[in-house]
């Protein structure tokens, strides 16, 4: 534990997994979604340590910056009262343990199948991609799936603005 | 002088950069409180009084010469300072003290923070002219955005805990009215680095490369700033630099006509004027950032870079003076466009809510759309 | 009643983008940012008084330095808020000007009820009582604000008044043709 970066990796790791764990017990709504953004900066922290300054920018920018943003818009327009929030029901332990095992399994199984090397940190900071190696991916590569993933969203986005607008003819609502 | 410089360059990487952030918040705090000093004396002459005058220090009084900065207000600035560090700083009932307290700190983070990603000049070392920077990465300008992208969360959490309706409405209104903008500044800017990162050029973010871009001599193609060549862009990211900063005609957050104080009603003392102080920190590096991509960043003038200036004053070759050259011009043109900011504020009356959202997405964003295809299909038939 | 209807016009492309009108503005409050100020500096630099100008009221001395007011109370008793009190006093026999009779003993008029309307002022039969160009008034106390006969002669001085009707008087009566 004499590298730096190793003890900056355990604080980041540790912090990230305390926000984490913050946003899922919090009962505040308001608090959780600060929760998660601190969560958020700890991802980027680590993405930094591995030299992927653009990942950790694109985390802060998009999910820290944008996201969560919207999130505690939305919280605060539809008044989520903290507190309000019931103690954990059958259903939901029954859900929660499913998807830890999942998790679990996902993690363990990629694990094993890639074993990564024991100077992988250095690996990666080597080879770590610059932002035009990115941005060449993008538009060449993996064209296709990001156009079909913003296609997706937009679909999302456009079941929202339908959603929200269905009552918009109804008598009771007038 | 030398045995100072490399004593300095003897020191720890890690304490050296504490040393060099530490400077840069010590210059960037007192800046951001004489901008509100700026702030008081411009509004005062445009609406033609002689603004804050009377405040000296008595034992000062008697040096000759001293009303003229007791006249520009510099020692109100002082009483100002002093005042809010020690008068009573209330918190009330109903507020939810964790988060309440914890908002203008929130506020100052980004505030500060952002500055290290923004070149402040050039200096000239061996004939090569580098940026005077705290942490050059290749990200730049994404960085930027990204930290100053999380300044809204100080005045959420500062309208949500303040638990009052108007503080309230106004961080409804600020986390809406951010998201908005942000799309627009981001793209109006893309024109900007689909031109420098020309094909067979390494990709870059970095704010100094742009400068560099704009550092012709003479009548090259090069020597015109962006401001010229990308007035869209650089109008598009005005405004929104405007809304990002919160600042009149978009100053919805705050409001006073029709949110009391909005975000900030609850506050008082030491604790509103970190809010404050946070707004041109963001002012400042929002100026700076705008005139390095659009202004010529430490150039002088178009088709005259600071290489050819030092060269003509004799100094090109003592970095030092070089260094300081560059941050004069760079902080000469960061002043007057803050006077621009400070100018608009006293000028323009606040738009309504439903004005900067219309503003905001159906004329600005496609505004910003329109102009980078333009730019790409412009860039692409240019640099082909 | 004819109502007419003013058509109004549809804002220009111009005008939707708010930019002409934004740029019109700046050029004005550039224009007044350099302008010189219309602030006056007030303790230093004081406003010119008009004449006419209705101050706090005052009693004035007449150019022999004789107290104009002869204590008839007429402005105690037309005081819309009875700010005056006036306690009459005899002139002793004495006095060069013992033929007056009367003068006030005590005067005050409390300046926290004072209104300024002037009636004193116009129907003063003497023209001893003035409002002056005094406007500033201030104190620590309400007792502060009664100005009593003291200060009332202090704030008004001599009216420069050539008349000296009570001279002219004394004068008619010791030549026997009283009137």
């Amino acid at each position: 534990m004499t590298d730096p970066r190793d003890l900056l990796f355990s604080l980041f790791a540790v912090f990230t997994v305390a926000c984490a764990l913050g946003v899922v017990l919090n009962r505040n709504a308001v608090a959780s979604a600060l929760s998660l953004l601190l969560c958020l900066v700890g991802v980027a922290g680590l993405f930094a340590l591995l030299d992927a300054f653009l990942l950790a920018v694109l985390m802060v920018f998009v999910y820290a910056g944008a996201v969560v943003a919207l999130f505690l818009f939305i919280i605060m327009l539809l008044d989520v009262k903290g507190g309000e929030r019931k103690p954990f029901g059958a259903a939901t332990v029954v859900a929660g343990t499913l998807a830890v095992g999942l998790l679990t399994t996902g993690v363990l199984t990629v694990a094993r199948a890639a074993t990564p090397a024991k100077d992988a940190p250095q690996l990666v900071a080597q080879n770590f991609p610059k932002l035009k190696d990115y941005a060449e991916l993008l538009f060449t590569q993996y064209l296709l799936p990001v156009q079909v993933v913003g296609f997706l969203l937009l679909i999302a986005m456009l079941g929202v603005i339908v959603l929200s607008k269905r009552h918009e003819g109804l008598e009771d609502i007038k | 002088m030398s045995t100072i410089a490399e004593y300095y360059f003897g020191l720890p990487l890690l304490l050296r950069m504490v040393l060099q952030g530490t400077a840069v918040i010590l210059v960037l705090f007192p800046a951001a409180a004489a901008c509100s000093m700026a702030e008081r004396k411009i509004s005062a002459w445009i609406q033609g009084r002689p603004g804050p005058n009377r405040t000296v220090a008595p034992f000062l009084a008697w040096i000759p010469g001293i009303s003229i900065l007791r006249n520009l207000g510099l020692f109100q600035l002082a009483a100002d300072g002093g005042k809010f560090t020690f008068k009573e700083d209330p918190v009330p009932g109903h507020v939810n003290k964790f988060y309440f307290i914890l908002a203008p700190i929130v506020s100052m983070i980004p505030a500060l923070t952002t500055v290290a990603v923004v070149p402040l000049g050039a200096y000239i070392s061996n004939g090569q002219l580098l940026p005077i920077i705290l942490a050059d990465v290749d990200v730049g300008l994404l960085a930027v955005f990204a930290v100053s992208s999380l300044g809204v969360y100080s005045i959420i959490l500062a309208g949500w805990a303040s638990n009052s309706k108007y503080p309230f409405l106004g961080s409804v209104r600020a986390s809406a009215q951010l998201v908005s903008y942000e799309l627009s500044m981001t793209l109006s800017v893309l024109p900007v680095f689909l031109w420098i990162n020309a094909p067979g050029e390494h990709g870059t973010l970095n704010l100094f490369d742009v400068v560099q871009k704009q550092s012709g001599t003479g009548f090259a193609w090069d020597s015109v700033w962006f401001a010229a060549y990308m007035p869209v862009s650089a109008f598009i990211f005005l405004v929104a630099l405007f809304a990002e900063t919160n600042r009149q005609p978009f100053d919805m957050p705050e409001s006073e006509a029709d949110l009391v104080g909005g975000f900030h009603t609850e506050y008082g003392a030491f604790k509103w004027s970190l809010f404050f102080v946070a707004e041109y920190c963001h002012m400042i590096v929002g100026s700076g950032v705008f005139c390095l991509l659009f202004l010529g960043g430490w150039n002088p003038l178009p088709g005259l870079p600071l290489a050819l200036l030092a060269d003509w004053l004799g100094i090109a070759g003592v970095p030092l003076l070089t260094g300081l050259l560059g941050i004069g011009i760079f902080a000469g043109k960061v002043a007057s466009f803050i006077f621009f900011f400070m100018w608009v504020r006293w000028t323009l009356p606040r738009f309504r809510y439903d004005q900067v959202m219309n503003i905001g997405w159906k004329k600005l964003l496609p505004l910003a759309i329109a102009n980078l295809v333009f730019y790409a299909l412009a860039i692409a038939v240019i640099q082909k | 009643m004819a109502v007419i209807t003013v058509e109004r016009k549809p804002l220009t492309f111009a005008e939707r983008t708010y930019l002409p009108q934004i740029a019109g503005g700046l050029k004005t409050t550039l224009k007044h940012f350099f302008a010189p100020n219309d602030t006056l500096e007030y303790p230093e630099q004081r406003p010119a008084i008009p004449p006419g100008y209705r101050g706090v009221p005052t009693l004035v001395y007449d150019p022999h330095g004789r107290e104009k007011c002869v204590s008839c109370q007429l402005c105690e008793f037309v005081c819309p808020p009875k700010a005056i009190r006036i306690t009459p006093g005899e002139i002793p026999a004495a006095d060069a000007s013992a033929h007056v009779e009367k003068r006030p003993q005590e005067f005050e008029i409390d300046m926290l009820r004072c209104i300024y309307c002037g009636l004193c002022q116009e129907v003063c039969p003497e023209e001893a009582i003035w409002l002056q160009n005094q406007y500033s008034t201030t104190g620590y106390t309400r007792a502060d604000f009664v100005n009593n006969k003291q200060k009332l002669y202090e704030l008004g001085g001599t009216l420069p008044d050539p008349h000296l009707k009570w001279d002219k008087k004394l004068a008619a009566e010791q030549h026997g043709n009283a009137h």
